[in-house]
């Protein structure tokens, strides 16, 4: 017992008292998790059944407000798919002066706060527009938004891909004749589609809860530039929480549908 | 490829940056400073913009060590625990992430406000607890999700073999995995900082917004341009995107550091 090294009963009993404290961390983080998030959340799903869910859900307004949204994620999403990866090769692929400056601002639109996002586009593209372009209160201003937002996703996803994506093989491919159209789209796009489409699935679940950043820009005029989140919101500030919470059932079970499919895409790690 | 349309490639990405992302924000900053600095100081040092700075402080002081405490914990869970529902958990984590402002607000004002589910001796909605809750729950996955990766990456020997040699499991926790993760945890913690202090959403569904109590800096940049005061508005702008900066910056510096011992 005195001469160096511990006692094999020693060893297991530290490992049970390590497996113990595994079983703490996870209570914890259980615990907290359920406190914070869940218990909440439930709060939402209880409350949606005490309003006429089906006549909320199907009112007009709301139908206007998930097609609008819906089809602004969606656009959002493709529009990221491609000048996303464009923006992801040029900043991998390409070296010119300020490249670094570039590569650093693209993380901007997560560092920014929203409201100062809209704000800031606003600026630029508002009524008071220096370079004549007006597009506050439209549709536009909205997909405007939605994009400074989600800038980062597909970049940030396709970025490490194309890193790690060996130059040779498509200098392979041009030296077997292929065009450099042809060479992108059977040898490199084919490596970088898992992750242009998971960074896409980010960006379409942060646009399709986005408020901040739309609610100065977008006018919030009901069934035309209302989406969802600003729906809810109003009916919030309406003293209307049950049909609040109805809409917001629908938002949440969108969002934990696009979650899933998000995890089946990328099993773990992209989500950051 | 040839340099034209590399040329032509490389201008239509940095065209994109630029008409989205660079103008707009220049814009901004020079709009804040084109009467001076002395009109900004004066609109950022108004009592109701230094009680909201402050406030703005105080809440991510609260939200991020409490969740930078439940990342730790969390992410150890997740990489050395071997559990069932470990594959929910670990998608509940980003709950946060998915789920839209709103609805975050919406949910806390339905547990804790009146008629809620809790009901706390203490104000919790329209005061100071509610904006933290709130900033909590939007911050929540951040440091899991820098920490777990790192984890995961150094594996467990070195505190196998710490325990091995008659380290107990605090000791090997501050000795051994701590010093291995402090760069993913710091990168965590910039990025909850950031969240917190420009979360807007589900803070103003919760805040109230009542002028020199509950009004944070992100509440106060939309009650002024609700009032048509657009100095006001973009002097306490620039200061949150001067933090941004800030942010990316630390983002920055600490991204390539993120998996080092």
């Amino acid at each position: 017992m005195t001469l160096g090294g511990t006692p094999p009963e020693q060893v297991q009993r530290r490992r049970a008292a390590r497996r113990a404290r595994g079983g703490v961390a996870l209570g914890i983080s259980t615990i907290w998790l359920s406190l914070i998030v869940l218990l909440p959340l439930a709060a939402v799903v209880a409350k949606s059944t005490q309003a006429d869910f089906w006549a909320v859900v199907s009112a007009p307004r709301t139908i206007a407000a998930f097609e609008l949204t819906i089809g602004m994620s969606l656009a959002v999403a493709a529009i990221n798919a491609a000048f996303g990866t464009l923006i992801a090769w040029v900043l991998v692929r390409d070296r010119f002066f300020g490249r670094g400056v570039i590569d650093t601002l693209v993380d901007l639109p997560f560092a920014l706060p929203t409201i100062v996002a809209g704000l800031t586009l606003l600026s630029l593209y508002g009524t008071t527009s220096p370079v004549g372009i007006d597009i506050a209160f439209s549709r536009w201003a909205i997909l405007l938004a939605l994009l400074f937002v989600t800038l980062p996703f597909v970049i940030r996803s396709v970025q490490p891909v194309l890193i790690e994506l060996d130059p040779e093989m498509e200098e392979a491919a041009a030296s077997l004749g292929a065009g450099p159209a042809e060479s992108f789209l059977r040898v490199v796009l084919p490596n970088l589609l898992p992750a242009i489409v998971s960074g896409a699935a980010l960006a379409f679940a942060r646009a399709v809860g986005e408020f901040g950043s739309i609610v100065l820009i977008s006018g919030n005029i009901p069934r035309r530039t209302e989406v969802v989140s600003v729906l809810a919101y109003n009916q919030i500030e309406s003293d209307a929480p049950q049909s609040a919470a109805a809409i917001s059932v629908v938002l949440l079970a969108l969002s934990v549908l696009v979650l899933l499919a998000i995890r089946r895409l990328a099993p773990r790690g992209a989500t950051a | 490829m040839s340099r034209a349309s590399r040329l032509g490639l490389r201008t239509l990405a940095l065209a994109y940056l630029v008409v989205l992302l660079l103008l707009p924000v220049g814009l901004v900053f020079y709009r804040t400073f084109e009467h001076g600095l002395s009109a900004v100081w004066y609109w950022i040092s108004t009592p109701e913009a230094i009680s909201a700075f402050w406030l703005t402080l105080e809440v991510a002081a609260i939200a991020v060590p409490l969740n930078t405490a439940f990342g730790v914990i969390t992410a150890l869970a997740l990489a050395r625990g071997r559990f069932r529902g470990k594959a929910l958990l670990d998608t509940l984590i980003d709950l946060p992430f998915a789920v839209s402002p709103i609805v975050i607000g919406l949910s806390l004002v339905l547990v804790y406000g009146r008629d809620g589910w809790i009901d706390l001796p203490f104000q919790v909605i329209f005061s100071l607890p509610g904006i933290v809750l709130a900033t909590v729950f939007v911050s929540l996955p951040f440091v899991v999700r820098e920490v777990t990766p790192v984890l995961r990456e150094i594996g467990d020997e070195s505190e196998q073999a710490a325990a091995t040699l008659g380290a107990s499991a605090w000791q090997s926790f501050w000795r051994i995995t701590l010093p291995a993760i402090r760069y993913g945890i710091a990168y965590g913690v910039v990025l909850s900082v950031a969240r917190a202090i420009g979360e807007f959403g589900a803070v103003s569904v919760v805040s109230g917004k009542i002028a020199g109590q509950t009004m944070t800096l992100t509440l106060l940049v939309e009650q002024r341009f609700d009032n048509y005061n657009l100095a006001g508005a973009y002097a306490a702008s620039a200061l949150l995107a001067l933090i941004a900066l800030a942010t990316l910056l630390l983002m920055t510096r600490l991204k390539p550091r993120r998996s080092e011992g």
